[in-house]
């Protein structure tokens, strides 16, 4: 049984690794400041959770299991504010989202109720 | 008065996650606990008193298909990533919603941002303002069953 978690947090942890490097790669890939949010995302919202969970599985059941389950709670709470802020702060500060003309007439709609 | 019982409910939980007798950490307990009442204090003036969230079990199979949809848009943006023609075509549009209560209305926000590859950038009385990578991103938050799922919690 004992080996069954080894394995299956081993997976885990590789997903959760490879996924922090994707997050990093779209972050330098994408073209602008609102789409790097995105790819940020995956970091926060899939790779860090599969890590936790890779961890989780190694541990005894004990209260620091429940704390490491605790942080993950925070992280996927806190996670969508922390990205709506810098969205906000970034539109404050004059930054104009990055937006493609292929669907034309429909693109300066959004614009300009702003 | 629901201050003392938050201040109770929060020393509660920080002795449970500490478990420390040391006199310094526990008025670091007692410094940060203050400080997280008066908080909540501060933020009740903006909205205007406290409201009382209802977590019933209507929640948790909320959050557990939310939980889904997270990985299902991960694994897109992933491959969306690793695509060497980088195919996204980002949008920054109106969204509009009917959801009433405030609750409602932080839940939908925040649960499409924690979506990758949606991103709230405003809320309003009657709409957000959305940022997709992808207009499919957009087309499928007004098919609106985030939302129906959202308001048929009734909270």
């Amino acid at each position: 049984m004992s080996l069954v978690f080894e394995w299956l947090s081993a997976l885990f942890l590789f997903a959760g690794g490879v996924l922090c490097i994707t997050g990093g790669v779209g972050i330098l890939r994408m073209p602008d400041f609102f789409a790097r949010v995105h790819a940020a995302g995956v970091t926060e919202t899939l790779a860090a959770p599969l890590l936790l969970i890779g961890l989780m599985l190694q541990m005894e059941w004990s209260m620091d299991l429940v704390k490491v389950l605790m942080i993950l709670v925070f992280i996927l709470a806190t996670n969508p504010t922390a990205s709506h802020a810098m969205a906000k702060a970034a539109l404050h500060g004059g930054q104009k989202p990055l937006v493609s003309d292929s669907d034309g007439a429909q693109t300066g709609g959004a614009s300009s109720n702003n | 008065m629901h201050y003392l019982r938050i201040l109770l409910f929060l020393a509660a939980f920080w002795w449970f996650l500490s478990g420390y007798l040391l006199a310094l950490i526990l008025a670091l307990g007692t410094l940060s606990v203050l400080l997280v009442t008066w908080f909540v204090h501060r933020m009740d003036r903006v909205e205007g008193g406290y409201q009382r969230l209802r977590v019933g079990l209507g929640l948790f199979r909320y959050l557990g298909w939310l939980m889904w949809q997270v990985v299902l848009s991960n694994i897109a943006l992933v491959r969306c990533i690793w695509d060497p023609a980088l195919p996204i075509r980002p949008v920054w549009k109106r969204l509009d919603t009917r959801v009433a209560t405030p609750f409602e209305k932080a839940l939908y926000a925040n649960s499409i941002t924690l979506t990758p590859g949606t991103l709230t950038t405003d809320v309003k009385d009657d709409h957000f303002m959305i940022h997709c990578l992808d207009p499919a991103g957009l087309q499928e938050l007004k098919g609106g069953e985030m939302e129906q799922r959202i308001r048929s919690l009734g909270i």
